[in-house]
């Protein structure tokens, strides 16, 4: 008999949940407890030293929380993941694995902007030196590429909009130089995209976006593909590789075989760096998830149906939407997420920057913050606040040039979007 | 058998099915995956012996380490294999000579021998290879999702709470054999010469 796979509406609601073994509630409770009682000296032992499966403090797991990890791996097809209290911590904890002091990782240089901030100065201060290359470019990769690469970087659905990235071209640079490829996939979410399925070794989210959906929860997660070959790595990963102090001498590698990336960013990292996700927040998250094939879709068509709009309005100077067919990243667009490009993109004005503040303003329905990936439709002017820190140029290569609005096209009625984009552009 | 990704009903059937286990390579240190492995199949009500002539005169939870396979003196279910790759055959060669026959080779995380595993196919017996029997019982039963682990199953059923000594449920639905799609492509990827 072969084994008939649920698709991934079915994981969406079920993949890591059962009834909960005491009471047989259905829906995944709230564990919100600190802590976990061992039933003995031994069990507790084995639980500090790894040897057995369980909870010991909710810095380190808890069992709402492992609920929410397996849910995304099962989405992504990865084989762990392990959730974190942001898409930046998410990033931290994963790239504390890979790099020391000294190393480098390189990053496509169209970023959601606090990640850019966060490569250029925050890491500099661990030593971690980020090298840019162009999101566009594959051999601009290739390029990069020195003896202390540690990793590459990329976004799926690169914010502020608009970009696919040609994951597999640049999973191939990764593999020949022998370093994991991270793709951060929080604009497609799997439902668009599945970056495993395309070569990514690590993939990350920011939960707080589509996967969580509603805009009530920050959160973060990072998932083990399960296929770089850590024991092929030689010395190049220690914290992989090497036998750690902080567990008497293990190798993590050895030990956790295709899920050891997801475990060290548990053990090594988050239980010594801190950056736990609470509970009822992981609850939040799971919740949505439970909706992410319908939202994702909603959301995409919706996105499809306003840029359409946009792109013929006589104040629009140009619509940056992959799903839109004359767009340059259309082809890319229909290999990667042929469902839907997404639904954050960016577009311009013909009256540059003062237009783009007037639309912002005139607007009604659409909120304006920073956010991406809620029900609600959300607007933002990125040149003035997410890529602020940038200076000119560098807001310009990471599309957020000062005449640039973002938006995120939420599931609300389609024709009420495009009213409300109507009457503030004619305002 | 195609040994590059399991059905689970293939691992399912195996660990449901044997009972008694000696684990070749086993060692008392505790931070060796040997030890997770034998410490953990112990927990869940496998009758395990251990096989290591370096240890030979110590135990393992109570168990007499032995020196080979001849050294039991009963009955096996299954030989489970902490050795690598190259001391795996000379292995399956002792496991071949007992009788009755075991029923089950299976080769740790990162073993594989694909010619010792047509021998022992050949002989009637199942073989596994690069798998660990301690990650299997917790995927299929789910209790490896504590760990955020993807167990690849899923139930609407409710589990009961575990205890020492407790054999679990395996019979949850599969998402898919093996580990995941990529990972098992990844594997293959590398154990094929290039």
């Amino acid at each position: 008999m072969t084994e008939r796979a649920p698709g991934f509406a079915t994981l969406a609601i079920h993949a890591g949940a059962q009834p909960d073994p005491t009471t047989g509630a259905r829906a995944t409770p709230i564990y919100q407890t600190t802590s976990f009682v061992f039933n003995d000296a031994d069990h507790a032992a084995s639980l500090f030293g790894l040897q057995a499966f369980g909870n010991i403090y909710t810095r380190i797991g808890n069992p709402t929380n492992a609920v929410l990890e397996e849910r995304v791996a099962a989405l992504e097809g990865g084989t762990a993941a392990l959730a974190v209290a942001s898409g930046h911590a998410a990033q931290v904890v994963a790239l504390q694995q890979l790099l020391s002091p000294g190393d480098e990782f390189i990053a496509a240089r169209k970023l959601y902007g606090g990640s850019i901030n966060q490569f250029t100065h925050s890491f500099k201060s661990f030593g971690w030196n980020v090298v840019w290359a162009d999101t566009d470019d594959v051999a601009s990769f290739e390029a990069a590429v020195s003896p202390r690469t540690k990793a590459i970087f990329i976004e799926s659905i690169a914010n502020p909009g608009g970009t696919i990235t040609d994951i597999e071209a640049i999973a191939q640079v990764a593999r020949k130089a022998g370093v994991p490829l991270i793709v951060d996939n929080t604009l497609a979410s799997p439902y668009l995209i599945r970056p495993i399925d395309h070569g990514a070794d690590i993939v990350l989210h920011s939960l707080t976006k589509f996967l969580g959906g509603h805009g009530n929860s920050i959160g973060g997660i990072i998932v083990d593909a399960g296929t770089f070959d850590w024991a092929g790595s030689g010395d190049k990963y220690p914290m992989l590789t090497q036998p750690r102090p902080e567990y008497h001498g293990i190798r993590i590698h050895e030990t956790f075989g295709n899920f050891a990336f997801a475990i060290a960013c548990r053990v090594l990292g988050l239980r010594d760096l801190g950056p736990a996700l609470s509970p009822f927040n992981a609850f939040m998250i799971l919740t949505g998830i439970e909706t992410l094939p319908l939202r994702v879709q909603k959301h995409s068509d919706n996105a499809k149906a306003v840029a359409e709009f946009l792109s013929k309005h006589p104040a629009v100077a140009a619509v940056n939407y992959a799903g839109l067919p004359e767009d340059k990243y259309h082809a890319l667009a229909r290999k990667y997420c042929p469902k839907g490009a997404g639904a954050v993109f960016t577009f311009s004005l013909k009256g540059g920057y003062d237009a783009g503040v007037k639309l912002v303003s005139n607007l009604k329905l659409f909120s304006h913050l920073a956010n991406v990936g809620d029900t609600r439709s959300l607007v933002i002017h990125p040149a003035s606040t997410t890529h602020s820190q940038l200076d000119d140029a560098a807001k310009i290569k990471a599309g957020a040039g000062p005449d640039i609005v973002r938006i995120s096209v939420g599931i609300e009625d389609k024709e009420d979007l495009i009213a409300d984009l109507e009457q503030a552009l004619s305002a | 058998m195609n040994h590059d990704t399991y059905p689970d009903d293939y691992i399912r059937g195996i660990l449901n099915g044997v009972k008694v286990i000696a684990m070749v390579g086993a060692s008392p240190s505790e931070i060796r995956p040997s030890f997770f492995a034998f410490k953990y199949l112990v927990q869940r009500g496998y009758d395990m012996i251990p096989v290591n002539p370096g240890h030979v005169g110590k135990s393992l939870m109570g168990r007499p380490f032995v020196a080979s396979l001849a050294d039991i003196g009963r009955p096996l279910d299954m030989v489970d294999i902490f050795r690598s790759s190259q001391h795996i055959m000379p292995v399956v060669d002792e496991a071949l000579k007992l009788s009755p026959l075991p029923k089950v080779i299976w080769m740790q995380l990162g073993a594989r021998d694909d010619a010792a595993a047509a021998k022992a196919e050949a002989a009637g017996m199942k073989v596994v290879m690069n798998r660990c029997p301690k990650i299997e019982y917790g995927r299929l039963s789910s209790e490896i999702s504590w760990m955020g682990v993807n167990s690849r199953t899923i139930s609407a059923k409710r589990a009961p709470i575990p205890t020492q000594g407790m054999r679990l449920s395996l019979n949850r639905t599969s998402v898919g054999g093996g580990t995941t799609a990529a990972a098992d492509r990844a594997a293959k990827d590398r154990s094929d010469p290039t």
